[in-house]
């Protein structure tokens, strides 16, 4: 295999491992601050033993989040040297944003958060929450912006060795290592056109993939009869933000797809599986797309993609028969994915609002209710879904950019690193095959071991630091 | 009056790097002492001394690595890719330290504690091995070619030199690391990590002293700058008598101010480095002019300034909050329910 190929596999591999992380620490921020928060104001001891129950868990999986990012940061320079060189003009300062806006604060506050009980008061340990909470949110907009930049690229030009290159240059082989990319505008840069849609979209899948976990955690005490009160509070939690983000990703999800239709045509046309452009574009529910006859088979809604982009069936859509064939994305792994995530959209907002429903009548505390009994059952595997959707929204993202490393200007071959060999590639993708499995296995152990052991059934209020006992009595 | 901004960001690099050699220099030292102890309760108080710190600590090589990208991106691409197997180990060392960490307390199994004891001391003296073998090539100088890539082989990054520096490297981070112990315990532990603390200096300036002299004899160009400006043996001066005030403040029991003394040691050291390889990031040899510098390696000056007033308004901010969370946990290890 070449080392484009390997390079890319390495990368894809370790991102979608770091990103299994990331969405679960920004939702169970705020689901943190939402409990304690609680606690602050009702003083009621539960909200306290779920806060401490979830900071544990919330431990876990930020240790893992660190771990597995550390090897993103390097990553680029290892591999992609000279996509280094032709974007760090822009792309680095957003890396450097991420870790002194970002990093440093998460890993600072974690540290209260986690070891904090008894060190802190009630009122800043909050606070503390609160600041992991929005270092975790921080992150997501660094990097989504970095990401976005090389998506939409603005706020910047193209020079070869100092020479300003009109738009639309076609970078030649011995161009490489002496082009880059120039800033002209900052906030053009952090701004671009799809960066604002993109972050939004991005953290309202981090909350829903937080919101199912909690759900699926409470729904098998519930289901198991254990620790009811704890399970009873932190289901009507998840279900609140499920419901708040299940519906926002729609409409966020909706804003970046017509941002992919102005900026990105290829992109949505894979997306969608289209291939005549014009009027009347047609919106497929399923189908399988035949790169090679061009076609794309399934059940669809004439019109719909048209009305949905803009507004009116009248709206012209590019298809991908207009797109030269070097400059088209994999059409049906775009296609595939893109619906994946779409169709887990839509389960995830019935999901929430059956629960919701559920709430409004008094049943949810019922679990011997047929309807209840149902919705608990299928809650504890739809932790999955938010996870399977989040990577399928990466993957369409990041395929339907091919072939593109940064959007019309550096293809994804060019990006390459000059001197990594080969062999050594695939030494390092066999050593992170082989340590990530190792540490996923454990982590879906220990995280196990965590659930089954529930949260600490002491005397309630015992559970309080010693220090925090006298100012709630107070 | 012009600000030279590729000067100013050679020095804010430096001290990013700096800030991760001292800071995550003494959790590494801690992985590499752990052996020296048994029994899970004093094992437990070396991860707990460095349990709310060790991830902010490793947060200045992830916040080092992005400024290096964004100031100096050519610098980034070469050493990297050119660094590749090196840099996956590396990786591969400061991933298991990190699950070590944050794993061994889940469980009360002695193989578990044994196994993960075991994978935090290798990542830790592994990391700081790589750490100082990097270093010691970049003093030492690389292959590069034209274009500013590498053209050496992964076996040349392993000369006598540069693992000199890299066993250097790691007394260096040991004895930093037995000193910020002696902060954190209390006890006979203390008493016990106290009685490592001389024989670590010794290690320490020995094998300095040999590198030192290799350094002489083979880089002279890394002393052009103190010869060219005597004033600069200062800083030397000043090395010597951190190092050296170590034992006397540990002898009157100030462990703090030893602690301050060796982190004043490692500093002068980056800033020895620093004026050492001025203007050069990367120094090629045996081809000199195609050296990466703080000029033909850099971003334009317009990324440069932004990413100034980045730092102006994030730096100072970071300190606070770093410093705060030092001082909420201050004090000597003890072990609670939340505990590693
Ligand atoms: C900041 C930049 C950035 C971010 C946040 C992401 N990616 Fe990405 N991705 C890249 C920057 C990038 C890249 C450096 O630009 C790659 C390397 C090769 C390429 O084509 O683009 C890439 C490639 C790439 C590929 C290979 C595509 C192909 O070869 O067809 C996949 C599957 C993903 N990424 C998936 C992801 C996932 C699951 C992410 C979720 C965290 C993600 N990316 C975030
Ligand atoms: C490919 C690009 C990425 C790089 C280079 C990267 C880099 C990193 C690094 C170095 C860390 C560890 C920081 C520490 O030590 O505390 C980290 C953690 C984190 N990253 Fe990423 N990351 C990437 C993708 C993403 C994406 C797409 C998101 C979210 C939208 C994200 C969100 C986070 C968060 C919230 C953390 C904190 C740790 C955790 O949540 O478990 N990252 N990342
Ligand atoms: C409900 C219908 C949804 C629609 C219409 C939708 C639409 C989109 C579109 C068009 C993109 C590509 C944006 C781009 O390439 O610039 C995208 C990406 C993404 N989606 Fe969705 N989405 C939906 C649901 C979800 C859900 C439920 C999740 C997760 C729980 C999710 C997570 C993501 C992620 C992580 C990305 C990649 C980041 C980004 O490009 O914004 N999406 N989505």
């Amino acid at each position: 295999m070449s080392v484009e190929i390997l390079s890319r596999l390495q990368f894809a591999f370790t991102v979608a491992f770091h990103y299994l992380f990331p969405p679960l620490s920004i939702g169970l921020g705020v689901v943190l601050v939402m409990m304690e928060g609680t606690w602050l104001v009702s003083k009621n001891p539960v909200f306290h033993n779920m806060a401490r129950f979830w900071t544990k868990i919330f431990g876990l999986i930020f240790g893992l989040g660190v771990a597995s990012g550390i090897v993103m940061e390097f990553q680029f320079g290892t591999n992609w040297a000279t996509y280094s060189r032709f974007v760090g003009d822009i792309f680095g300062s957003a890396l450097a944003a991420e870790g002194i806006f970002a990093f440093f604060l998460e890993s600072g506050f974690l540290a209260v958060l986690l070891f904090g009980w008894d060190k802190v008061g009630p009122v800043m340990h909050f606070f503390s929450t609160c600041m992991v909470a929005l270092g975790a949110h921080f992150s997501a907009v660094w990097i989504v912006v970095a990401n976005s930049w090389q998506q939409t690229p603005a706020g910047s030009h193209l020079e070869i060795a100092g020479k300003i290159m009109p738009p639309g240059y076609a970078l030649q082989p011995e161009d490489l290592g002496q082009a880059r990319m120039v800033i002209d505008d900052f906030w053009a840069v952090v701004f671009n056109p799809s960066s604002m849609d993109r972050l939004s979209h991005t953290l309202m899948g981090g909350w829903s993939a937080a919101a199912f976990f909690v759900i699926s955690v409470a729904a098998w005490y519930l289901l198991h009869k254990r620790h009811e009160q704890f399970a009873h509070y932190s289901l009507r939690f998840g279900i609140a933000l499920a419901l708040v983000a299940s519906v926002l990703s729609l409409v966020t999800g909706h804003h970046s797809a017509v941002g992919v239709a102005k900026n990105q045509p290829p992109k949505l046309a894979a997306m969608e599986g289209l291939w005549e452009s014009g009027p009347d574009a047609p919106l497929h529910l399923v189908g399988v797309v035949d790169e090679k006859s061009s076609r794309t088979t399934g059940i669809a809604v004439p019109g719909m993609l048209s009305v949905l982009i803009g507004g009116t069936s009248e709206h012209p859509v590019t298809g991908l028969n207009d797109i030269p064939l070097e400059n088209r994305p994999p059409v049906n792994a775009t296609f595939q994915l893109f619906h994946v995530m779409v169709a887990i959209g839509f389960s995830l907002i019935g999901l929430a609002c059956w629960g919701c429903g559920l709430w409004a009548f008094g049943l949810l505390d019922k679990p011997e209710n047929p309807l209840t009994r149902a919705f608990l059952l299928i809650c504890v595997p739809a932790v999955l879904l938010p996870q399977i959707a989040n990577q399928a929204g990466w993957f369409t993202a990041e395929i339907g950019r091919q072939p593109w490393i940064v959007w019309g200007y550096l293809r994804t071959s060019q990006g390459l690193s000059a001197v990594v060999r080969e062999h050594q590639v695939l030494t390092s993708i066999i050593g992170f095959g082989f340590i990530y499995l190792l540490l996923f296995a454990l982590f879906i152990f220990l995280l196990n071991r965590k659930i089954q052991h529930g949260p600490e059934n002491r005397e309630e209020s015992s559970a309080l630091p010693e220090s925090w006992m006298k100012q709630s009595r107070a | 009056m012009t600000i030279d901004y590729n000067l100013l960001w050679f020095v804010l690099v430096g001290v990013l790097f700096a800030g991760y050699a001292i800071l995550d220099g003494f959790d590494l030292g801690v992985g590499a002492l752990l052996p020296l102890i048994k029994g899970d309760h004093d094992r437990r108080i070396f991860y707990n001394a460095i349990g709310p710190v060790w991830d902010g600590n490793e947060v200045w090589l992830v916040t080092g690595g992005g400024a290096l990208f964004a100031a100096f991106p050519n610098v980034y691409a070469t050493v990297f890719s050119g660094f590749y197997l090196a840099f996956m180990l590396l990786l591969f060392a400061l991933i298991f330290r990190a699950v070590a960490i944050e794993f061994r307390s889940k469980e009360p199994w002695p193989w578990w504690r044994a196994m993960w004891d075991r994978g935090f001391f290798i990542g830790s003296t592994t990391a700081s091995l790589l750490i100082g073998v990097a270093m010691g090539n970049i003093v030492w100088g690389v292959p590069l070619d034209e274009r500013g890539e590498f053209a050496g082989t992964f076996l040349g990054l392993l000369n006598p030199y540069a693992l000199a520096m890299g066993i250097t490297t790691v007394a260096l981070f040991m004895m930093h690391g037995s000193i910020y112990l002696a902060m954190k315990t209390d006890g006979d532990l203390q008493k016990r990590v106290r009685s490592w603390i001389n024989p670590l200096i010794i290690a320490f300036i020995v094998l300095f002293s040999i590198t030192s002299m290799a350094t002489l004899l083979y880089v002279p160009r890394m002393t052009d700058a103190l010869r060219a400006n005597p004033w600069l043996f200062s800083v030397v001066v000043l090395m010597i008598l951190a190092v050296a005030n170590i034992p006397r403040e540990i002898h009157h029991g100030r462990d703090w101010a030893a602690f301050l003394s060796s982190c004043a040691t490692m500093l002068l050291l980056m800033a020895l480095f620093g004026l050492g390889m001025f203007p050069n990031l990367v120094y090629s040899s045996p081809h000199p002019e195609y050296s990466l510098t703080a000029y033909n390696a850099a971003s334009t000056e317009k990324t440069l300034r932004i990413m100034t007033i980045i730092a102006a308004i994030g730096v100072p901010i970071v300190l606070a909050y770093t410093a705060s969370v030092y001082y909420i946990f201050r004090g000597k290890v003890k072990i609670g329910p939340d505990s590693y």
